[in-house]
């Protein structure tokens, strides 16, 4: 048969592939620029910020003939290494020392051992004052103890390798050792429990936005115009409000010599001497950040809201549905759009929370993300904290893909 | 024609000063942390080296809390916008060990002490690594409330009433880190302080501090700024609580408060600065050449006429006279004066440099208990 040809006789399906390709390109080309953007500012570091989790290049970077030659090492010989691999060592740390590198080592080896901190520092001095000629493994064992310690040798050996599972299993409440992983004592636990409480805690703020702001986001749809914008503006106010202004109002509230239990005192309710906590607790945390959220679940709610016809529920009404059935059969499937639009807006923001917590949330209200912080900031551990950062965007994925199976993700609206 | 040679020389000294000048940055950004303390410092030494050398400008940056973690990011950016930056011994301690500051002369670099002493000399234990140049020793020590019906007059004299809750009940205000509570906690249980550190380093040490503190956790409200507690203080939050010694002198002697200071067994820190490394020559230039003038005995002398804490140069503490505004003598109010240092500690850099990782995951487990 022949082919169907344009004008100029080109193929016609030629032709429309090169017109569709043309308008690809051209699409392509207009979202560009934000296409890069995102790409420089957000994936790049987050990519960036992930592999930071199992580099551990340093180790193997700062002594490398050491970590060749421990390669022959076998821990469970229980024997120190023998005299090539402190040569090696001596090799290695006296370059390190002269461009400065011993002392980063030991703050990376700190992480896994206390006190290697000290004995790197100190090694620079130890370095300088060794001779050549004499056996350098003697020389280190009487510069300091730890260097004929068996736990130096294995940490070395664990930590040789380019890339690491450590922060991970850290991150676990796990660590390695030279006979496989093991969990910590019960006393240096923090992780898993952390995790747990953030995730518990973020469900129950985002189900407490949605029993507080259901009605609200119910009211401001169906009130008469004037009444429904002066309410808008009192969900706006706090919304636009800084969030440390609102944090440290809801301390004076809540503070035990505070607003609200002054009040109560006053009325009796309460003695002067069983003041209630309903601060630096978990409860604290519970108060502010749910009236932090709260708008994130209004206004979705309220924009879907606003395009259910009310006669509808007129119309159930008519035909016989009570009020409840009128809405739980009519009204609320149509606002299921919003629930989930709502939900997962302030879940996510919630379980991410830093400063709310870290302020009002004491011992117990505190979140991951304060110890990511810490870890970022204080202790300069990034392994650490992108370890706990990658579990903590792993758990939002699988939550959001556990949600995406139940609520459906196309069936959330913004309005 | 006698005025020539007297032409001639001035005219040398501007154009050699000229030149000086112009191998020097003309603006410097110097980090700090912002609030009462940064303003002793604008007042004592930024206003006087502007006046001295017209045409320069200092650009305040208050993100102290924050620098260590901005300059390993600057570092790895190899893009460093700062040029001097204020920060606590332990974080210069974590800056010198990561290769992100830089190594000091200090005989060479600082000036002289007024009675003559070399830098190293004047300065003393406060030179704690290499890269540090100690402005001001403070202290972490308590205040109370003097006004708690409940004391039946009596007043907290030792560092133990803090864990006293029969005779001083109420609430406490502690740091929400390990540091230093571990080490009161360890004093008041009959550990003495040369053998703290001994007794910390071993698993039953750490319990034992743990378990003190237990006997008062109930009572303890943790703080994470220091202006937590002052503010608690004052609220009647707390009766008692920690916190550093020019945020008490604040509450008492400028906002009036009815809070005393309990000065025994405070810790002592020092706050300083340090020098990005890898700044360009002409930066690197300017900010040597004000280090030098403002970190000598009368600049650091002065700066105690603003805030509450004590020169870190020993020729400096005969000169701290009165404070600025409220006109009070200044010398009772350090923490390094005699009267108010008879029981301290040391912030033990070193041992915390090691162990602080470790104390804090132990911390927080028995702070999730």
């Amino acid at each position: 048969m022949e082919q169907l040809q344009t004008l100029n006789g080109v193929p016609l399906k030629k032709q429309i592939a090169r017109a569709l390709f043309k308008q690809k390109v051209r699409a392509l080309l207009l979202i560009a620029p934000l296409l890069i953007f995102i790409l420089i500012t957000f994936v790049i570091p987050i990519a960036d910020m992930l592999m930071r989790s199992i580099d551990n290049s340093i180790v193997s970077q700062t002594l490398p003939q050491t970590t060749t030659s421990l390669e022959s090492w076998d821990p469970k010989t229980a024997q120190l290494p023998d005299e090539a691999t402190y040569t090696a060592l001596y090799n290695d740390l006296k370059q390190a020392v002269e461009q400065k590198n011993h002392t980063k080592l030991g703050t990376r080896l700190n992480y896994e051992n206390s006190g290697m901190s000290s004995l790197f520092r100190k090694v620079g001095k130890d370095v300088s004052k060794m001779k050549e000629g004499v056996s350098y493994k003697e020389q280190f064992l009487a510069a300091d103890k730890a260097w004929g310690d068996l736990n130096t040798w294995n940490l070395f050996k664990l930590y040789s390798p380019k890339y690491t599972d450590g922060y991970f299993l850290a991150a676990l409440d796990m660590k390695k050792t030279p006979d496989g992983i093991q969990r910590l004592p019960e006393s240096e636990r923090i992780y898993l429990n952390l995790f747990a409480r953030t995730i518990f805690m973020s469900l129950l703020i985002t189900a407490l936005c949605l029993v507080l702001g259901y009605p609200i986001a119910w009211l401001l749809a169906n009130l008469p115009m004037r009444t429904s914008n002066l309410l808008m503006i009192l969900v706006l106010l706090p919304f636009w409000t800084s969030l440390l202004v609102r944090t440290s109002a809801w301390k004076v509230l809540l503070q035990q010599q505070g607003v609200i239990n002054d009040i109560l005192v006053w009325l009796g309710v309460i003695s002067h001497s069983g003041r209630l906590e309903l601060i630096n607790n978990q409860l604290g945390t519970l108060i502010a950040m749910t009236h932090i959220l709260l708008p994130f679940m209004i206004l979705p709610l309220y924009s879907v809201m606003r395009t259910i016809p009310p006669s509808y529920l007129r119309a159930a009404k008519s035909l016989g549905a009570t009020d409840w059935t009128a809405f739980w059969r009519v009204y609320f499937p149509q606002t299921v759009a919003g629930i989930g639009a709502g939900a997962i807006l302030t879940f996510i923001l919630a379980i991410g929370y830093y400063i709310t917590p870290e302020l009002v949330g004491g011992t117990q209200g505190t979140f991951i993300s304060n110890r990511i912080a810490y870890h970022i900031s204080s202790s300069l551990n990034w392994g650490m904290a992108a370890a706990l950062g990658t579990i903590l965007l792993t758990l939002v994925l699988v939550l959001y893909w556990v949600y995406d199976k139940i609520v459906g993700i196309d069936k959330v609206k913004l309005g | 024609m006698k005025l020539k040679p007297i032409f001639a020389a001035v005219s040398i000294a501007t154009f050699s000063s000229g030149l000086l000048a112009a191998d020097m940055a003309k603006e410097m950004t110097i980090v700090s942390w912002g609030g009462a303390y940064s303003n002793s410092q604008i007042k004592a030494y930024h206003e006087p080296y502007m006046a001295a050398n017209p045409g320069f400008k200092i650009i305040n940056d208050e993100s102290s809390n924050e620098a260590v973690a901005k300059l390993r990011a600057m570092a790895e950016a190899k893009n460093i916008t700062w040029d001097l930056v204020d920060v606590e011994g332990p974080d210069s301690q974590r800056l010198c060990d990561e290769g992100l500051a830089m190594e000091m002369d200090f005989d060479k670099d600082l000036a002289p002490g007024k009675d003559g002493s070399t830098p190293t000399k004047d300065f003393g234990d406060s030179l704690i690594n290499k890269c540090f140049i100690p402005q001001i020793v403070f202290s972490t020590t308590f205040g109370y409330r003097t006004d708690v019906p409940e004391w039946n007059g009596k007043k907290p004299e030792d560092l133990c009433a803090v864990f006293d809750t029969k005779t001083f009940p109420g609430k406490r205000s502690l740091e929400k880190r390990p540091k230093k509570n571990l080490e009161w906690a360890l004093l008041c249980d009959g550990v003495p302080k040369e053998k703290l550190y001994e007794v910390l380093s071993t698993p039953e040490g750490v319990d034992k501090a743990l378990a003190k503190l237990d006997t008062i956790k109930k009572d303890v409200l943790w703080w994470s700024a220091g202006a937590e507690t002052p503010q608690r203080l004052a609220d009647k939050e707390a009766v008692i609580g920690s916190t550093y010694n020019g945020r008490l002198f604040d509450v008492i002697e400028e906002k009036k408060q009815p809070v005393a200071m309990l000065w025994d067994y405070q810790i002592f820190d020092f706050d300083g600065w340090i020098v990005p490394a890898g700044l360009p020559e002409d930066r690197k230039a300017r900010v040597l050449d004000f280090l030098k003038v403002s970190t000598d005995t009368q600049h650091l002398a002065d700066q105690a006429k603003y805030i509450s804490y004590g020169p870190a140069r020993a020729s400096s503490q005969p000169l701290v006279g009165k404070h600025a505004t409220l006109g009070i003598e200044m010398a009772p109010h350090m923490p390094n004066n005699p009267a108010n240092a008879k029981r301290y500690l040391v912030n033990n850099i070193e041992w915390w440099s090691n162990n602080e990782d470790e104390m804090n995951k132990k911390f927080e487990a028995w702070l999730a208990k």
